[in-house]
């Protein structure tokens, strides 16, 4: 992969751009898997660890990034005291651990990213995908892999040019997302309205280059 | 940000009403429907969005206290909702707001009261026996307490030589250290 690789544009549903404008998908190929971390990125998860505390966790909710996830966590109908956004995700799980403890490569590079970032990001198999990625709502039927039963119709969810890859924000379909054998890897980042272009670009970069160290 | 945010999608709205208009005119009735539908849609995830930042104010200016429930509810998703699902989250957020505005008036006149007695105990520790007031009692983060006790045990008692005793704070903290 280049350095100086643009994150592309996934596709959206044109009915969900009209009805949710500013939803986008922006993802990266990066021609790596995962593995255990080095130690720059373990002291680098240490360094964060003493930046970010108890007060910076109470405020995410004033920043405008994690506001905008949260907001549109209530428009598609999740609660995000519920099911946290990422970025609160990741923030609750340093004060309950705390401290960022370091887990293998790639969630890594994504706890980095969305930490500095504020954007949801996350990562699919690059070779167990086919085509573009996008957004869409699901058809009659459709499943997700690995979930008992048809997903219901209109789920919103992450898919290639074949399937569903994960839900918009929810769980990931079996098989496809990053394994111990992943040789190439989609770094993908969820666009909502009040999140720029260049804040999304700057998280893939970063997981990127984590992941790339 | 979040100004810009409502700004933009005050300004989306307008020529929405416009297009309805035109559909309207030339007959066009199913339409009109769509662009309204939307348009409601539109105005109630703005009133969302104006909801959960002062929720998320709220939830700041409640901290460190403890025994709110923030929680809203899901109407299950990911999925694009209705305007009736719209206006449930909506309402429940307004809900939410109001019963957490008031929970946090109760308990800061209550920790405005705590904080005078605090002041008086402080004062003339003799005339009031065995108080103890905690951080929390006041509103205040940590684990800190003032408890007015007898000097020298029950000689102080009997000799009234009240004082204020300040605890020594939080007990150490356990569990994994952060990472090295």
């Amino acid at each position: 992969m280049d350095d100086d690789a643009i994150p592309e544009a996934g596709w959206i549903d044109a009915e969900l751009r009209d009805e949710l404008p500013g939803l986008g998908l922006r993802y990266l190929l990066v021609d790596r898997g995962s593995g255990r971390s080095p130690r720059s990125v373990k002291e680098r998860l240490a360094q964060m660890s003493n930046r970010f505390s108890g007060p910076q966790a109470i405020n995410l909710r004033h920043q405008p990034i994690p506001w905008a996830y949260r907001v549109f966590y209530r428009h598609i109908g999740l609660d995000p005291d519920d099911q946290p956004t990422p970025v609160e995700a990741v923030a609750l799980e340093r004060i309950k651990r705390g401290g960022f403890i370091s887990q293998n490569r790639l969630d890594d590079a994504l706890t980095i990213s969305i930490i500095e970032s504020g954007v949801a990001l996350r990562a699919f198999d690059a070779d167990r995908a086919q085509g573009r990625l996008g957004i869409r709502q699901t058809d009659d039927g459709e499943e997700l892999e690995g979930r008992p039963g048809a997903l219901p119709t209109g789920t919103l969810v992450i898919a290639d040019e074949a399937r569903p890859l994960a839900l918009l924000f929810g769980a990931t379909s079996a098989g496809r997302g990053v394994h111990p054998e992943t040789k190439r890897t989609l770094l993908c980042a969820v666009q909502v309205e009040g999140v720029s272009d260049i804040a999304v670009e700057e998280a893939i970069w970063l997981a990127s280059e984590v992941l790339r160290s | 940000m979040l100004e810009e945010l409502i700004q933009i999608e005050a300004a989306d709205s307008e020529p929405r009403a416009i297009e309805a208009l035109d559909a309207l005119l030339s007959g066009r009735g199913a339409e009109v429907d769509t662009l309204t539908g939307r348009r409601v849609r539109d105005d109630l995830r703005r009133q969302i969005a104006l909801l959960e930042r002062r929720l998320g104010e709220l939830f700041a200016s409640a901290f460190p206290r403890k025994g709110f429930d923030w929680t809203v509810g899901a109407v299950g998703g990911p999925r694009v909702l209705g305007i009736a699902e719209l206006e449930r989250v909506r309402d429940a957020l307004a809900v939410r707001l109001r019963e957490s505005q008031a929970e946090l008036g109760r308990r800061g006149e209550a920790e405005e009261a705590n904080r005078g007695l605090l002041e008086s105990m402080i004062t003339a520790p003799e005339r009031h026996h065995w108080i103890r007031i905690s951080n929390e009692d006041v509103g205040e983060p940590g684990c800190r307490h003032w408890h007015s006790r007898p000097r020298w045990g029950i000689l102080g008692m009997l000799m009234g030589w009240w004082r204020v005793k300040l605890s020594s704070g939080c007990p150490l903290p356990e569990g994994l250290r952060p990472p090295e």
